[in-house]
């Protein structure tokens, strides 16, 4: 058995280790370095700035425009898709059909959502205002991401549409591994379905909503695609759906400053590995075993 | 009955969209201008033929098609000998291997993108099937071995250790022997990466500027933004639903399976 064991093991990881190591991990150790540079990609040579592209973040009005709406995302998307998939997958009990037609739009490509509801929202054609026509809501009729006030929040509809259902699965999946004498008992003590709910179902399927809440809050962070298609600029009006993901993408390939975009790259994964560490901490309880 | 209403409600939320973008497909420019809730007069099938030559479509879609399926081909084959290798040899340097693949899950793509551009550019690949393949495949291995690495630690030895006594190589026991017996662990990655590979957007992006070789949600979005210079309505939602239809005819077809793939990948 031993006999060939290095020779296959070479042969066997030679090849992925390669790929990772010349495309994951050399970018993302070039990206530590770059990040204090000027390096503008043309010129040879990049000069070591210290910290001064970090500096630069913080009086970049785009930036701090960015950071404020990925921290109103964070704020709103994962928890307005928890509540909303927690909600339907106690209610889909029993009724699958719901939950394959919820499930879907998360197997659309970002890209194409953002096109689809780019269509949605607009003004004369668009779904959105063609049905408060037809309800007789013409009033409330808006040119949805051309007002500032509302532009982001059409972003995050999108968000939350497309995510939903997938929670949903989730949720579902957690909620039927719980024993029904369990819920039988409680229904035999008198108790009401809200208190079921709260005290039985939801501390046996937190470990999924733990989930749920880091995988959103990375998301949240992000939301590049949608803001780069659906909205005017992309990041407009007057910067009310900027993103951090946005000022990158721009600073890089449209103005060619490397250098600062890596800067910004650092802080967004900064904020990424907090978010998750503090999510991680702040939803730390004791597990509720089942004996 | 109040349950089945609010149900039914965020069915309706979900579906109109889509329903909706199916009719517009069909309908001229002006009916779709005049009112975005008849019916079309008659369909317009020429929408849908103009998309698919003039637009591209058809042509993002097979540039789509061949670096999504040679992408995962390659993603399948390196993650499942990877993660194989790590999981059942004994060898110096294999808990290290593992953590620093698995590291690669942390990170956001947004922190390489700089410098994957230059590394792709160096390698003359910018812009070529074969540099977005070797991409795809690169950033899905870490998730790939993460999750078969646990599905062959759970397969039972005995297996492999017959098969060794009977004389069989270590690269015959990983193909004929250990590979059949992951395969639920491998349909479920293998979904849920195809599913990941052809909805990729950001790096098409950055590393494929050539609009003859843009993938299909990147042509597509490119086609919406440059809408307003030379509009044509009607073959944008035509284009949006072919682009649509394939997932929409796999998920018919094997929703069970991918709503189990994507989810158990979420859990592990």
């Amino acid at each position: 058995m031993r006999h060939g064991k290095y020779r296959f093991l070479v042969g066997a990881m030679a090849a992925p280790l390669a790929l990772y190591a010349i495309f994951v991990i050399s970018p993302y150790v070039q990206a530590f370095y770059l990040a204090f540079t000027d390096w503008n990609g043309i010129s040879n040579e990049a000069n070591p700035v210290g910290l001064a592209n970090f500096t630069k973040l913080w009086s970049d009005p785009l930036f701090l425009a960015a950071l404020r709406n990925n921290g109103l995302l964070l704020l709103v998307v994962p928890l307005a898709t928890i509540v909303l998939a927690l909600f339907f997958s106690a209610a889909t009990r029993g009724t699958r059909v719901y939950r394959v037609v919820y499930f879907f739009p998360q197997l659309l490509s970002v890209a194409i959502i953002a096109v689809l509801w780019q269509f949605v929202y607009t003004p004369n054609s668009g779904l959105l205002n063609g049905f408060l026509n037809a309800v007789g809501l013409s009033s409330w009729k808006q040119s949805w991401l051309a007002e500032p006030d509302l532009a982001l929040w059409c972003v995050m509809a999108a968000m939350i549409w497309s995510a939903v259902g997938f929670y949903v699965v989730l949720f579902s999946a957690a909620m039927e591994s719980i024993p029904v004498e369990l819920m039988e008992a409680a229904l035999i003590d008198g108790a009401s379905s809200g208190a079921i709910f709260r005290r039985i179902t939801l501390p046996l399927i937190f470990e999924s909503v733990q989930v749920a809440f880091i995988y959103l809050g990375i998301a949240a962070l992000d939301g590049f695609a949608l803001v780069q298609i659906m909205t005017v600029g992309p990041g407009g009006p007057d910067n009310s759906t900027e993103v951090m993901g946005l000022g990158l993408w721009r600073n890089a390939f449209t103005y060619g400053k490397f250098g600062y975009a890596s800067a910004m790259g650092v802080a967004m994964f900064l904020l990424t590995l907090s978010l998750a560490a503090l999510l991680l901490r702040a939803t730390r309880r004791e597990q509720v075993e089942l004996a | 009955m109040k349950k089945h209403f609010v149900l039914t409600i965020w069915a309706a939320v979900v579906t109109l969209p889509l329903v909706w973008a199916v009719v517009s497909s069909f309908k001229t420019d002006a009916e779709i201008f005049d009112s975005p809730w008849s019916l079309p007069a008659s369909p317009q099938w020429n929408n849908w033929s103009r998309a698919w030559s003039q637009a591209s479509i058809g042509k993002y879609l097979f540039n789509t098609v061949i670096v999504v399926g040679l992408a995962l081909v390659l993603t399948m084959l390196l993650g499942s000998l990877m993660a194989y290798c790590l999981a059942r040899y004994e060898f110096p340097g294999n808990r290290t291997i593992y953590y620093t693949l698995v590291a690669g899950m942390l990170f956001p793509v947004f922190l390489a993108l700089v410098p994957l551009f230059f590394v792709v550019d160096n390698l003359g690949m910018l812009g070529t099937y074969h540099g977005l393949i070797l991409v795809y495949a690169a950033y899905a291995l870490p998730f790939t071995v993460f999750f078969l690495h646990a599905f062959f630690r759970s397969l039972p030895t005995a297996v492999a250790e017959a098969a060794f006594l009977d004389g069989a190589s270590h690269a015959g026991v990983f193909f004929r022997v250990m590979l059949p017996m992951a395969r639920p662990g491998l349909v479920s990655v293998g979904i849920f990466n195809l599913l990941g590979l052809w909805n990729q957007y950001l790096l098409p992006l950055v590393l494929n500027p050539d609009p003859d070789r843009y993938v299909l949600a990147q042509g597509l979005a490119a086609l919406a933004v440059s809408q307003g210079y030379r509009s044509d309505w009607s073959g944008l939602f035509a284009g949006l639903v072919i682009a649509i239809l394939p997932v929409l005819i796999g998920y018919v077809l094997f929703q069970r399976q991918i709503r189990a793939g994507l989810t158990a990948g979420a859990v592990k």
